[in-house]
């Protein structure tokens, strides 16, 4: 079989001060071999918690309450924290988006990647040396035998990075969770790091999630994306369809948003409103109080996924026979 | 979620934007002093505290009052009684009667500690508010002073001043103040220099906000927390710092009254008399915890990013 | 790093400059000298001429603040008033045994205590032993220590004659001592790790921990309680503070014959050399020990040394 992960109606709820922040309603998708898939959607929408908690490392007040993560034919969400440390950065690894931080401070390079060898192969020292300096040099880190001995300050903020990615790939896993990896960095680095990726891929059996809200870098490297918001999945189409005909609002609205440099627009399109309140969760369309086509019924019930064609599912009562007579002008 | 076969078709028709309600926020607004007191008042501890600490205060001003026995009346028929339902905490030594003695003490412990903390508040945040905002070269030598002066251990300078000051309330708190407002004067700068810097203020500025303003709009609103969480700590600090000169002997003496000077008092018969030590214990424990509790309540409520 | 250790070795003299002006003028300004008790009173003018000749307290205030200062910097102290003939120095250095057991016995009880209390609170965060360890780390530094060795005293000591009370025989003598001025330097440190660690506890670089899949007591100790204690190098010198502090009663309570004790009865002689040397003694010791842990931080800590290397 082709498939990797499969997440089934994922449902997880925040605790807080407040009350309980139903923070991912409900969302479905799955993740091929060697396949690149984005989560899109603005922030606060709920895809950073879907992906922390495939890896079960969900903040203290945060739960899956509902659903169901299926890797390599298991349950992985029913996983205890023994079972799931094996399956951490050896068959789903993980890298965050602030390489600033998510390096620790007082510890050298080189003794953070041993961590993950040490953890999961029975390599010797200087093997996992070995191995070390041969990842460094993978993800394009010049002079390993000396960044080896290094601390992270030593490092610019694009190294740091590689040198997450580096320790995210030490043992070949199968997915790799990329959490916004370029948001926290120069345009520019931005750049090397997607192809860093993407040439990684192609070199690894692995299959990459990548968290964005960023809409060029999707197109850049994704092969299938999945747009969320307000807790649930929109759409989901490969990333060409996507681009070329989308059909959620929410969808159209974040394309329409993209700066364009070849037209002569001064002005930037932008979404107005804010995303709904997860506390309260519209019972209806998250996306109804900001959609220009609301329909009454959007406010009631939330809509199913149509199906536009093999890939491409989208979650709006516009697609509905019963909202033909409504003429769509954007 | 409905099967969608079983909604009516009448639904599917354009329905009335809100225009005004997209941006709506739904939580209600708080301002900054009333989100902490939902915080505070959530903190039990520090609640009970706070009750604890008031009903202190009421006591050591009117028990001295209502009592029939003034705190120096001595009675040499009833020396070291044990506490009764005519001396409620017993005598002591000279038949001085302790629950007296103990509100009176308090009052004057409480009473330094107030004040040595008002003192250091006044001095060092205009210290350190002046040093911030006029900067420079003012600043410069400023901050040299008070890095010559950080150096200095307190108590030192304490014991000293309190040996050339003559004994008393007052000379206790100058002490105190004098060694005391170095740390509130670094508070405060390095506060208004962090806000200073702040998009917020930046933002202010740009759109022509008179310093003036921003001094009252952001500036003192804003340091107010540091400055109050800060004072809370001096309180206890200092009323410690009291009872450690007196029972060391160059606080104050008898027949004035802190509560130093009675766990000495106390201390001296304890072999014989634990309860004139224990109660007047008990008092100064209680007094201490409970401004501890309720300080770092109070921080943990306001200024959640100070809890360092 | 030199610049740094440089400009405060600057601040350094500066400060002890002050204390060592403070320290004199204030002893000049002192009512009365010890010996204007009756007897120094009753004594014929030209001996008590020489009595202040001999302690140098007849000459104009500046030529005895210089000569004050030179001796100071050539490590004399003058003789004590109080102990006849005794060099001051001579006092500290017989007295200061003692001292340095009882506090070197307390810092080492405070932080082992302290650190396990503190890891363990971070670590079982909301449960029985970390509310366990707020409630000492409150009463720790509320219950004032003088009060705390007394009530051992009379507890342990008088009551159930488990340990010695007072007099210094044998090693038996420093355990309540060391107890009672371990007890807010065991708060002192308990809460400061506990809070640290709640902090890194939240940093990001824990998360990349759990992510590698270590498990979680591979995430507290090596990560977690590792960034955690590097920091309390720097509540070193409160420490120091609070022992000094705490010695001053604690020694007088327990009949230690330590520099505390000798400190307070001086304080009631009025033996004005042996207070000067005392003060500056330990305020010497104190801001060294300020300069040592800062350094010593930073050479433990990659992160400051990256910062002291910018402001070279």
């Amino acid at each position: 079989m082709n498939e990797v992960l499969k997440v089934e109606n994922l449902n997880v709820d925040i605790r807080t001060q407040f009350g309980d922040v139903k923070a991912v309603r409900g969302i479905s998708f799955n993740l091929n071999k060697k396949e690149t898939l984005a989560i899109v959607g603005e922030s606060g929408s709920g895809k950073s918690i879907s992906v922390k908690s495939i890896m079960q490392l969900l903040p203290n007040n945060g739960r899956i309450s509902k659903g169901s993560i299926t890797f390599e034919g298991d349950d992985i969400s029913k996983f205890s924290d023994r079972k799931m440390q094996n399956i951490r950065g050896s068959d789903i690894s993980m890298i965050f988006q602030d390489p600033m931080t998510s390096l620790n401070p007082t510890m050298t390079i080189g003794k953070q990647i041993n961590e993950v060898l040490k953890k999961h192969t029975n390599m010797t020292k200087e093997e996992m040396k070995a191995r070390a300096l041969e990842i460094l040099e993978l993800v394009g880190i010049s002079s390993p035998d000396k960044r080896y001995k290094q601390y992270p300050h030593q490092l610019s903020g694009g190294m740091r990075q590689r040198v997450i990615i580096a320790i995210a790939l030490a043992c070949d896993p199968k997915i790799l969770i990329a959490d916004e990896p370029t948001t926290a960095l120069d345009v520019t680095i931005q750049a090397q790091i997607l192809d860093l990726m993407k040439s990684l891929v192609e070199k690894m059996d692995t299959s990459i999630i990548l968290i964005t809200h960023n809409l060029g870098v999707v197109a850049n490297i994704a092969d299938r994306v999945a747009v969320m918001y307000g807790g649930k999945l929109v759409e989901t189409a490969s990333a060409d369809e996507l681009f070329d005909n989308p059909k959620h609002p929410y969808t159209k609205g974040l394309l329409a948003s993209i700066p364009k440099l070849d037209e002569d627009e001064q002005e930037l399109i932008s979404i107005p409103g804010t995303p709904p309140d997860l506390m309260m969760p519209p019972k209806g369309c998250p996306f109804a109080a900001r959609c220009k086509h609301t329909l009454k019924v959007c406010e009631e019930s939330m809509p199913e996924y149509y199906k536009i064609s093999k890939d491409h599912l989208s979650a709006c009562w516009l697609l509905d026979e019963r909202a033909k007579h409504i003429s769509i002008e954007s | 979620m409905m099967k969608k076969d079983n909604i009516s078709k009448d639904l599917f028709i354009k329905a009335k934007v809100k225009e005004d309600e997209k941006d709506k926020i739904v939580r209600p607004k708080l301002t900054a002093l009333q989100d902490g007191w939902i915080r505070l008042k959530k903190n039990k501890a520090a609640i009970c505290c706070l009750f604890i600490l008031i009903i202190i205060i009421l006591l050591s001003c009117f028990a001295p009052v209502f009592s029939k026995y003034k705190y120096y009346e001595t009675d040499y028929l009833i020396t070291f009684n044990s506490p009764s339902p005519d001396h409620w905490f017993g005598t002591d030594q000279f038949g001085r009667d302790l629950w007296a003695r103990i509100w009176y003490g308090a009052r004057i412990s409480l009473i330094i500690g107030f004040a040595a903390a008002f003192l250091d508040l006044f001095v060092g945040v205009t210290y350190g508010s002046v040093s911030a905002l006029i900067g420079g070269k003012t600043d410069t030598v400023m901050q040299r002073i008070i890095e010559v002066l950080i150096g200095i251990p307190h108590l030192i300078i304490v014991i000293l001043l309190m040996m050339v000051l003559p004994a008393g309330i007052i000379t206790i708190v100058v002490a105190l103040a004098i060694t005391g407002w170095v740390n509130m004067a670094r508070l405060v700068r390095a506060q208004i220099l962090k806000l200073k810097n702040q998009e917020f203020v930046l933002a202010a500025r740009v759109l022509g906000t008179s310093n003036k303003e921003i001094i009252k709009k952001h500036l003192i609103p804003n340091t107010v927390g540091v400055i109050v969480i800060n004072a809370m700590f001096t309180i206890p600090s200092a009323i410690f710092t009291e009872a450690f000169l007196s029972f060391i002997g160059i606080g104050l003496q008898e027949p004035a009254a802190s509560l130093g000077v009675l766990i000495n008092n106390g201390y001296q018969v304890l072999h014989n008399y634990p309860y004139l030590l224990i109660f007047p214990a008990v008092v100064i424990i209680l007094i201490m915890v409970c401004f501890s509790i309720l300080g770092d309540g109070l921080r943990d409520a306001f200024d959640p990013r100070m809890r360092k | 790093m030199f610049k740094y250790i440089c400009k405060r070795l600057l601040y350094i003299v500066l400060t002890l400059f002050v204390i060592l002006t403070a320290t004199f003028f204030l002893m000049n300004k002192l009512p009365g000298t010890p010996f204007d008790d009756e007897r120094f009173s009753m004594l014929p003018p030209e001996d008590q001429a020489l009595v202040l000749e001999q302690y140098g307290l007849n000459e104009p205030v500046y030529i005895q603040y210089l000569k004050y200062v030179q001796n100071i910097l050539k490590g004399k102290f003058g003789e004590s008033y109080v102990y006849a003939g005794q060099d001051v120095s001579d006092v500290l250095t017989h007295r200061i045994g003692p001292s340095v057991l009882v506090g070197a016995q307390a810092v080492l009880l405070g932080l082992t205590v302290g650190l396990i209390l503190g890891i363990l609170a971070a670590w079982k965060h909301n449960t029985g032993i970390d509310y366990f360890t707020m409630i000492v780390a409150v009463l720790g530094v509320s219950v004032p220590n003088f009060v705390l060795a007394a009530l051992l005293q009379y507890f342990i000591g008088l009551k159930w004659g488990i340990l010695p009370v007072a007099f210094w025989e044998s090693w038996s003598s420093s355990i309540l001592p060391s107890i009672a001025l371990s007890v807010s330097v065991i708060a002192m440190i308990a809460r400061f790790i506990r809070t640290e660690m709640l902090d890194v506890l939240q940093q990001d670089y824990i998360i990349t921990a759990k992510a590698k899949g270590l498990s979680k007591l591979k995430v507290l100790m090596n990560h977690a309680v590792r960034n955690s204690i590097i920091p309390v190098i720097t509540i070193l010198g409160p420490i120091i503070v609070n022992i000094f502090t705490g010695s001053l009663a604690v020694e007088n309570i327990y009949s230690i014959p330590g520099i505390g004790s000798l400190f307070v009865d001086s304080i009631k002689m009025n033996d004005y050399s042996t207070i000067m040397a005392i003060c500056i003694c330990y305020s010497a010791f104190y801001i060294l020990v300020i300069l040592v842990t800062d350094v010593l931080y930073s050479l433990i800590d990659p992160r400051i040394r990256l910062i002291s290397n910018r402001a070279e």
